[in-house]
C-alpha cells in the first residue's frame, strides 16, 4: 500500500512530465543558459578588441588590449605600413591614438600602446597549450574593415589543429606552433584575438589559407599562440625589433624516424656543450622531437638568447645540456623592407573565375583595404610626440629608454660609486685571500702568490685562465656601478628570460664595449639585481657571476658573496670583505 | 501545501537541469572523444601532382585493421609510389587494390596490422540539419605525426550530384551530403564526414563546381553508396578493377565515317577545323563546309580535334550527332546520324 507521500511524489512526476510534453515548444533551459553565457562572453571579449586604422581609415586590421594602460597586441603586418602612430577604435565608440611599441617581424607580432586612458578593458590571457582539437573558439575583429562604429565582428568555430607549422611565405615571417581554426578569419581580422569558450585569449589571428575561391575564408585560418607571445612580451616592450632563435644547428629526419643533427655551427653554444653532427635530438625545451617540423615548431616560439634544455643521444647514451639560442637573423635582415613585407597584391574577393593559385596554397596574410599599399608621411601627434623616438634596430627607442631607466634606478639604489681606483679584498673560492684592483687602465688580481693583469685597452682575455674572464667581468661591474650610460657603447633593455633556462624570470640589460658584452639579470618579481654573464668576445663561453649575498660597505650596497661559473662548471664562491676607493689619478 | 508543492517543483526542476547539464557535458565530451577516435582512422596520402593546380597530396581513411584505405580515385594515385602517413607519423608505401572510377573510389592497402579503422558494417546516416564533422589533410597543413584537420558544419541537403570538374562532367551522379562548411578544399578529397559522435557518414569528394551556378561544392558521398563496392574490392570479388576499365578505349567511329576531314592534328589542342567534306556524304548534304570550326558535339564543348574524335568514338550505331559549328561570326547547327554499323578497320 502506497503511503500518501509516495502518491504525492508520483503525482509530481506525472505533472512534471505532462508539463514538459504539453509544452513541446518550450526551449530547454540549458539552451537558454548556454545562449546567455555566450552573449555575456561575447560582450566581455568584444570590449578589449581593437580596430586599428591609419589616418584615412582605409588601411588596418585588428588588435587586442592586454593591459589597462593601453598595451595591445596585433600583427606586425597590420602596423608595418601605418607609421609610428595609428588610430584605434573600441566598441565604446571612441577612437584613441596609439603608438608603436615593439615589433617581431619573424613571428608577425607587434605591440602598440593605446593612449589617453589607464583603465582600458583588457582580455584575460589563457594557456594555449591546453587548447585541444575540437574546442570551441571565438574569432573577434574587424574583417573587411566593416566596423565603422568599432563594434567587432564575432565568428565562431572549432579548433581544427594545434601545434601547426606554417612555412614562410616569401618573407622572413613564419608561423610556428600555431592554432588552426575553422572560425572565419578574413582580411582585416589580422592581429585580432582568438578566444576560447571561456573567453580567454589563446591566440592572435594572422593568416588564412586562400585559394581559388578568392580572398575569403575557406575553413582554414591560423593564429599565433598566446604562449609564444607571452615569451616575447617583455622583449617587445623593449621597443626593439626582436628576433627569433636558432640552435646553430640544422636537423633532418632519418628513415627510421629519428631527427638528427645535419650541420652544426662550431660557434654555437650547442657545439660547445658537445652537440655534434649525427647526434639524435631526443627532446628540446622539454618536448620530445619526432619530426623536423616539430623541432622548428618548438624553436620558433622562443626569443633569441633564451636558454633551453636539449637532450641528445649518441651511441645509445643520452646527454642533457642547457644551451643559449642564437639569433636567427642578422640585424640588417630584420630592418623592415617595406616592399617585401607589404601584403600581397589584393584580388577581388568575390571573383569566382579566379583560379590561378599554386598548390599547396601558401596561406596569405589577410590584411585590410585595397589602399594598403599607399604610403604617407608619418604623422606624429603633437601631444604624444615625446612617446616616439626613431633609432636603427628599434621600432620605438623611447620604450627602451623607459624600461632601461627603470632598471638603472634599481642599480643606483646600491649607492654612489666613485670612478677612482677600486680595491676589493676577500677570499677566493679556493680559500686563498685575494686583492682585486680595478681602475680605468687595468684590472689586476693578486691571488695568494699568483697575480693576473688585464689592461683595459687591450682585448680582454680569459683571466684568471679557466674562468671565462673573471677580471673582465669585474671590470664591467665597476663600469656598470659607476655610470652605465657613459661607459658602454651599447646599453639597452633586452626583455626577460627564465634565468639559466629553467629558473625564475629575470629582466635583462645588455651592455657592450668593444667586443665584450655582459647580460645583467634583475629578478622580475622584485627588481633585485642578481647577477650577470660577461663574454670576452662573441661566441665565447661567458664568465657567469651570481650574487649570493649583499653587504653594506661605507653606505654602499656591494656583493658580499659571488658564485662563479664558466662553461657549465661551478667554480665556487668568492667572498668579499672590503671595498675601498682612491681618488682618480688624472 | 501549495507552497510545498512549488518548492518541490523547484528542486525537481533543479535536479532535472542538473541531469541535463550532465548530459550536455557528456555530449561535449563525446564530441571530443569522437574527434579523438576518428583522427587515427584518417590518413594523409602523398603521390603524383605538385604542378600548377594539381596538388600532390590527399586524404584517405582506414577500413580494416590490416591496412585497407579508402580514398578518391584521382591523379594523386597516378604515381610510381604512393605514400600513406598515419596520424602517428608512420610512413607506408601503398599499393592500389582496386578502383571504381564511376564512384570516384579507390582502395589502397598498406602492410600493417592492428590499425584503428571504420567498420563498414556500422554505417551512419544523417538527414538535413544534422551537425557533422569533416576530417581531412586540407592544404597539406598536417605532415608527419600531426593529425589531420577537423572542421564542423551541418548537413544542408541531400541531393544528387550535378557537378563538373573543369570542363568535364563528373561521372558520379548519385546522392551526396551537401555541407554548409567549406569541406572540399585542396587535399580534402578522401577525407571523412562523420556525425558529432564520430559515426562515418561519407567520403569527402574532389573539388567540383556546380554545373548550373559554377559555385564550388562542399559535399561528401554517402558511405552507403560506396560500402558494397569497397567490400568487393577488398575481398577481390570486384569485377571491374581500374585496369580493364580505364584502359578500354571505345573507338566506334571516326570523323571520316561522317564524310568529315579534319585539319591535321599537329598540336595537343588543334582546334577542330573542317579541312574538307567528302562529296555524297551526310555532312555534305547537311551543309558542312571546309573551314567550319566544330565547337560542340552533342552539347559537349569540343576544344580540339582529339576531343571531337573521342566524342565520335563513343557513339553507338545510328546515334544522333548534333554538331554546332562556327562559320564567320555565326553558329550553325548540323544534325548528323551515325552509320548503322561500326566500320571494320
Amino acid at each position: 500500500m502506497a503511503s500518501p507521500s509516495n502518491i504525492l511524489r508520483w503525482l509530481f512526476c506525472a505533472t512534471v512530465s505532462l508539463g514538459f510534453s504539453a509544452d513541446a515548444h518550450a526551449v530547454d533551459p540549458l539552451v537558454i543558459e548556454a545562449e546567455q553565457t555566450r552573449i555575456e562572453t561575447i560582450q566581455r571579449i568584444s570590449a578589449p578588441t581593437v580596430a586599428i586604422f591609419d589616418d584615412e581609415g582605409t588601411n588596418g586590421g585588428s588588435g587586442v588590449l592586454i593591459r589597462p594602460d593601453g598595451l595591445a597586441v596585433t600583427n606586425f603586418h597590420v602596423v608595418s605600413d601605418l607609421g609610428p602612430f595609428m588610430k584605434c577604435g573600441l566598441n565604446d565608440g571612441n577612437v584613441y591614438e596609439a603608438v608603436i611599441v615593439g615589433i617581431d617581424p619573424t613571428g608577425d607580432v607587434a605591440l602598440v600602446q593605446l593612449l589617453g586612458r589607464d583603465d582600458f578593458p583588457v582580455a584575460e590571457l589563457g594557456d594555449s597549450d591546453t587548447t585541444r582539437i575540437g574546442d570551441w573558439v571565438y574569432v573577434v575583429g574587424n574583417p573587411f574593415l566593416l566596423a565603422t562604429d568599432f563594434t567587432p565582428t564575432v565568428t565562431y568555430g572549432i579548433v581544427s589543429g594545434v601545434h601547426r607549422y606554417q612555412y614562410p611565405s616569401g618573407t622572413i615571417l613564419e608561423y610556428t606552433d600555431c592554432l588552426q581554426v575553422d572560425a572565419s578569419i578574413n582580411p582585416g581580422n589580422s592581429g585580432g584575438p582568438l578566444f576560447n569558450e571561456q573567453g580567454q585569449l589563446i591566440g592572435i589571428n594572422g593568416r588564412a589559407s586562400f585559394e581559388k575561391r578568392g580572398r575569403v575564408n575557406i575553413g582554414a585560418g591560423y593564429a599565433i599562440s598566446i604562449n609564444q607571445i607571452k615569451n616575447f612580451l617583455d622583449h617587445l616592450q623593449s621597443g626593439r625589433i626582436v628576433d627569433h632563435a636558432t640552435l646553430g644547428a640544422t636537423v633532418r629526419s632519418q628513415s627510421d624516424g629519428a631527427v638528427v643533427v645535419d650541420q652544426i655551427l662550431p660557434q654555437s653554444e650547442a657545439y660547445r656543450r658537445g652537440l655534434r653532427q649525427g647526434d639524435e635530438i631526443v627532446s628540446f625545451a622539454g618536448r620530445p622531437i619526432r619530426s623536423v617540423n616539430q623541432f622548428k615548431n618548438i624553436l620558433g616560439i622562443y626569443p633569441d638568447g633564451w636558454k633551453r634544455p636539449l637532450v641528445y643521444r649518441r651511441d645509445g647514451e643520452k646527454h642533457e645540456v642547457m644551451v643559449r639560442l642564437r639569433p636567427l637573423h642578422s640585424r640588417s635582415e630584420l630592418m623592415p623592407k617595406r616592399a617585401q613585407l607589404a601584403p600581397p597584391p589584393r584580388q577581388k574577393p568575390d571573383d569566382p573565375e579566379e583560379d590561378d593559385s599554386e598548390h599547396p596554397p601558401t596561406p596569405e596574410i589577410p590584411s585590410g583595404h585595397p589602399m594598403a599599399h599607399l604610403f604617407k608621411q608619418p604623422r606624429i601627434p603633437e601631444e604624444y610626440a615625446d612617446l616616439y623616438e626613431a633609432r636603427d634596430g628599434y621600432a620605438n627607442y623611447r620604450f627602451n629608454l623607459v624600461a632601461r631607466d627603470r632598471i638603472v634606478d634599481e642599480i643606483s639604489r646600491l649607492g654612489e660609486f666613485p670612478d677612482g681606483a677600486w680595491k676589493i679584498t676577500g677570499t677566493s673560492a679556493s680559500g686563498e685571500s685575494f686583492e682585486l684592483n680595478l681602475n680605468d687602465e687595468v684590472a689586476a688580481l693578486t691571488l695568494g702568490a699568483e697575480s693576473f693583469l688585464q689592461n683595459v685597452d687591450e682585448p680582454f682575455r680569459d683571466e684568471p685562465p679557466g674562468t671565462g674572464g673573471l677580471l673582465a667581468a669585474m671590470h664591467h661591474l665597476r663600469q656598470m656601478l659607476i655610470a652605465p650610460e657613459d661607459r658602454f657603447t651599447e646599453f639597452y633593455y633586452l626583455g626577460s628570460e627564465p634565468l639559466e633556462g629553467d629558473g625564475e624570470t629575470v629582466e635583462v640589460l645588455i651592455a657592450t664595449r668593444g667586443s665584450m658584452t655582459s647580460r645583467w639579470y634583475f629578478r622580475q618579481s622584485d627588481g633585485a639585481f642578481i647577477g650577470y654573464d660577461t663574454e670576452i668576445e662573441p661566441d665565447a663561453d661567458p664568465c657567469e657571476l651570481r650574487i649570493m649575498n649583499w653587504k653594506t660597505i661605507e653606505g654602499r650596497t656591494f656583493p658580499a658573496e659571488i658564485a662563479v661559473r664558466h662553461a657549465g662548471e661551478d667554480l665556487g664562491k668568492w667572498s668579499i670583505d672590503g671595498l675601498t676607493f682612491r681618488e682618480a689619478n688624472r | 501545501m501549495i507552497f510545498r508543492n512549488v518548492r518541490h517543483l523547484r528542486s525537481l526542476t533543479a535536479i532535472l537541469v542538473m541531469l541535463l547539464s550532465v548530459a550536455s557535458l557528456a555530449h561535449a565530451q563525446s564530441t571530443r572523444e569522437a574527434i579523438k577516435s576518428v583522427l587515427p582512422r584518417v590518413v594523409k596520402i602523398f603521390g603524383a601532382g605538385g604542378i600548377k593546380n594539381l596538388e600532390s597530396y590527399g586524404s584517405g581513411f582506414l577500413v580494416s585493421a590490416d591496412g585497407h584505405i579508402v580514398t578518391v580515385w584521382s591523379h594523386v594515385l597516378d604515381a610510381d609510389t604512393v605514400t600513406v602517413v598515419l596520424d602517428d607519423g608512420r610512413h607506408y608505401q601503398a599499393e592500389l587494390v582496386g578502383a571504381e572510377p564511376s564512384l570516384e573510389l579507390a582502395v589502397l592497402k598498406i602492410d600493417a596490422q592492428d590499425l584503428p579503422y571504420f567498420d563498414l558494417n556500422q554505417l551512419s546516416e544523417a538527414g538535413p540539419g544534422t551537425r557533422v564533422l569533416a576530417f581531412s589533410n586540407v592544404f597539406e597543413v598536417a605532415v608527419g605525426d600531426e593529425p589531420v584537420s577537423v572542421v564542423h558544419g551541418v548537413v544542408a541537403a541531400i541531393d544528387d550530384l550535378s557537378a563538373r570538374s573543369g570542363r568535364y562532367d563528373v561521372t558520379y551522379s548519385g546522392p551526396v551530403y551537401v555541407v554548409d562548411a567549406v569541406t572540399n578544399n585542396s587535399g580534402a578529397a578522401g577525407g571523412v564526414l562523420t556525425t558529432r559522435e564520430g559515426g562515418l557518414l561519407g567520403m569527402i569528394g574532389r573539388q567540383l563546381q556546380n554545373t548550373q551556378s559554377n559555385t564550388w561544392l562542399n559535399y561528401a558521398m554517402p558511405i552507403s553508396e560506396l560500402a558494397t563496392t569497397i567490400r568487393e574490392i577488398q575481398t577481390g570479388d570486384f569485377s571491374r578493377n581500374h585496369d580493364d576499365e580505364s584502359t578500354e578505349i571505345v573507338d566506334n567511329f571516326d570523323a571520316i565515317d561522317f564524310g568529315i576531314v579534319l585539319v591535321p592534328d599537329v598540336v595537343e589542342r588543334t582546334p577542330a577545323y573542317v579541312d574538307a567534306v567528302l562529296d555524297g556524304s551526310p555532312a555534305k548534304s547537311e551543309g558542312l563546309q571546309p573551314d567550319d570550326l566544330i565547337v560542340f558535339a552533342n552539347n559537349r564543348l569540343v576544344h580540339s580535334c582529339q576531343a571531337f574524335e573521342e566524342e565520335l568514338g563513343r557513339l553507338q550505331p545510328a546515334d544522333d550527332l548534333i554538331v554546332v559549328v562556327r562559320r564567320g561570326g555565326t553558329l550553325l547547327t548540323i544534325p548528323l546520324t551515325a552509320p548503322r554499323a561500326i566500320p571494320q578497320r
